[in-house]
Order: structure tokens, then sequence, then C-alpha cells
């Protein structure tokens, strides 16, 4: 039982760093800042997201886990909120690339 | 592995003060800053003390950035001018000579520590007993060392005497900052709705685990601070005009609480700012309640800025 929640944790775990990588890649190669944004919430949704849920089976109580769920959707809620005020920023001046 | 991931962030942290210093603009060099005290932060939770971290994060990495970033956006239109102005080259050696030799002296302090360190964490931990709590740091903070607590929150406030100060006259009393007119109905003020109630309850529950657990009331007083600015900067709520006495007198009286409280340790365990036996603990919690919203103002009104609009628009 423990070997497969161990086995799921790391394949959770790897799969949001893998998306942490994208979205570092995105940033740095998408030509312009709306496709730069996309690439960096997709690091901070479903990257996060994954990570919170691969260590899920490894917390010690009940209350940890909600805890590291409550932090996910903080990050969501900030991320998305940040996401949207630099689009609108961007959008409303122009900035170039 | 765990020492290929330490020596990784070392470099990125070595490599991002160099970024940080040599930076041509003052924003690109206050990012690089940020981004410095968030690996920083990362750091301080390898080495186990996060409590550093968290104060890293809060003070060091979240509102030293804030200040520096405000500052930056009001050096913008007179950065080119500046810029412009290199200074000649005599005094550019003589500033990397004064910096290389603090740098370097730094460096040799820190090469010349003997190993293992001298430490007084083993009396520390013996003694922890009679201070009643179960952070070391919060033992050390408020009662082995209460006198550097005190001069930290006078030194703030200090500081911000030091930012009212550069007030224009016409405008001394008056509300600090610019009004923010965010949106109403925008993404701002959707957020500084719904997350000051999650950040206060936050903000209470870092100070109040202070006591047994990584936190205290300067990461709790930031997180305060930050929802408060968040409510200023979405036009939800407006900066107080600094002549208001109820501010003034909020300001001063987490001080003036450990001031008095430091004196009746004199009369009745015969020094400033000792606790008497078995008071430990109940003293340091009501200097801790009353810092606690002097210093979330106090952080807050510094990030607001110096008065630039009268008290009556």
């Amino acid at each position: 039982m423990s070997t497969a929640l161990d086995l799921f944790t790391y394949v959770a775990v790897g799969a949001g760093a893998l998306f942490f990588l994208a979205g570092t890649v995105g940033l740095l190669r998408f030509p312009d800042t709306l496709t730069r944004l996309h690439a960096l919430t997709k690091a901070d949704n479903l990257g996060l997201g994954l990570v919170v849920l691969g260590l899920l089976p490894q917390v010690d109580g009940v209350l940890d886990g909600l805890k590291l769920i409550v932090i996910w959707l903080l990050v969501l809620l900030s991320g998305a909120d940040a996401g949207q005020l630099i689009a609108r920023a961007a959008r409303g001046r122009r900035l170039p690339r | 592995m765990i020492d290929a991931f330490h020596a990784a962030a070392a470099l990125l942290i070595l490599a991002l003060g160099v970024y940080t210093t040599f930076a041509r603009e003052t924003f690109a060099a206050t990012v690089g800053f940020l981004a410095y005290g968030l690996l920083l932060t990362v750091a301080w939770v390898q080495l186990r003390g996060v409590d550093v971290a968290l104060t890293e994060a809060a003070i060091g990495g979240g509102l030293t950035a804030m200040l520096l970033l405000r500052a930056s956006a009001r050096l913008r239109p007179t950065e080119a001018a500046a810029s412009a102005e290199t200074p000649g080259a005599t005094t550019r050696l003589l500033a990397a000579v004064a910096a290389v030799s603090v740098a370097g002296a730094l460096a040799l302090a820190v090469l010349a520590l003997p190993v293992p360190a001298p430490t007084l964490a083993p009396e520390a931990a013996a003694n922890i007993a009679s201070t009643g709590v179960g952070n070391p740091i919060t033992a050390v903070l408020l009662a082995y060392r209460a006198m550097d607590t005190l001069l930290e929150a006078i030194v703030l406030l200090f500081a911000l005497i030091g930012v009212w100060s550069l007030a224009p006259d016409r405008m001394w009393g008056g509300r600090p900052g610019p009004r923010h007119n965010a949106d109403p109905d925008g993404i701002l003020a959707f957020i500084a709705r719904v997350l000051p109630p999650i950040g206060i309850v936050v903000g209470i529950y870092v100070f109040w685990i202070g006591a047994d657990h990584p936190g205290g009331k300067f990461q709790g007083a930031t997180i305060l601070a930050a929802m408060w600015l968040l409510t200023m900067m979405a036009g939800l709520a407006d900066a107080p005009p600094i002549s208001r006495t109820w501010l003034r007198v909020l300001l001063v009286l987490g001080p003036a609480v450990f001031i008095a409280i430091g004196v009746v340790g004199a009369f009745t365990a015969g020094a400033f700012l000792a606790w008497p036996d078995g008071w430990a603990k109940p003293m340091i919690l009501v200097i801790e309640i009353a810092l606690m919203p002097s210093l979330a103002l106090t952080l807050g009104l510094l990030l607001a800025g110096a008065p630039e609009r009268p008290a009556q628009p």
C-alpha cells in the first residue's frame, strides 16, 4: 500500500515539476506578454496542483493536508488575479513584446 | 543529491546578487532583489531556520521589495537623466575600493569563525521552561534579548517619522500617498474583497502560533499590513490622515506598553525588561498583543508613504 502511495507521489510531483519546467521555458521563449502569462499560469495552477496532490498521501494528518490544499487554492486565486492585472496593463499600454 | 541542490541554490543566489548589483535599470534591479529575497527564504528553510525564512519572506523579500518598487516607480521620470550623469573615474575607483574592502573584511570575518561556532543554544534550551514559551526563537526575542526587540519596534517608528518628514509643509497631517482609483468592478477590487478575511485570519494565526512554533508578531503584522495595503490600492479604503489622534496612539501603544512592562520588571525582578518568576508568559503575551497593531500600522503606513494630500479633500 505504502509503495503504491509513494509511487503515486513520485509520479504526481514529477508531473508537477514538468509543468513548472514547461512554464519556465514558455516564459523565456514565448514572444509576447499574453502568451508568456499563459505559460506561467499553467505552471502555477497545474504544476502546483499536481505537487500538492502528490504530497497529500505523505502528510501526517488531515489538517496538514487541508493546509496544503488551501495553499494551492490561494495560489490559484492570486495567480489568476495577477495574470488578469498584468494582461490588462499590457493591453492598455501596448507593452512592446 | 541534497548537496547538489544546496550548491545550485547558493549559485543562483550569488548570480542574482550580481545581477541586482549590475542591473542598469532601477526596476530590473528591484525585481532581481525580490527574487533574491525569495531564494534566500528557500535557503533559510534548507538551513532549518524557518523563523528567519518567514521573516525574510515577509520583511526582506515582501515589504522591502515593495518599498523599492514604489521608489523605482517614482524615480522613473528622472532615471534617464540620473544615469546619464556618470561619476568621474576617481569616484568610481574609490567606490569600488570601498565596496571590495567591506566585502573582503566581511568574508574574512566569516572565514575566521571558529569551527564549531560558539553557541548559546544549549543554555537557551536549558532555560526555556522559565519563559513559558515553546519556540526558542520567541524566547530569545522576548525574554533573553527583549531589549533588541524593543529597539527594533522603536526603530520602525523612527523610520515612519522619517518617511512622514518628507511631506511638504502644507500637506503635514494629510493623507499618505496618492488616492488609488481602481475600477470598482475590476479584478483588483475583487481580490481586495476576497483576500483580506483570509489574510487577517492567517496573520493572527502566524502571530499566535509564534509562542510555540515558527511565527510571531513581525511576520503576522506584515501579513495584516499587506491586507490593509491591498484594500487601499484597490480604492476600497483610504489611508487615514496622519494627524488623527487614534492613529498616533495606536502607533506608540506597542513600544509604550513594552517600556512600561520593562519598568515593572525593574521593580519586581530587579532589572529593566526582566520578568518575575512565573509571569514571563503573560507579560510576553501582553507585549505581543500591544505590539501587533502598532507594527501592522507602522509597516502599512511606511509603504503608504509621505502625506501627499490634504486631510479633507
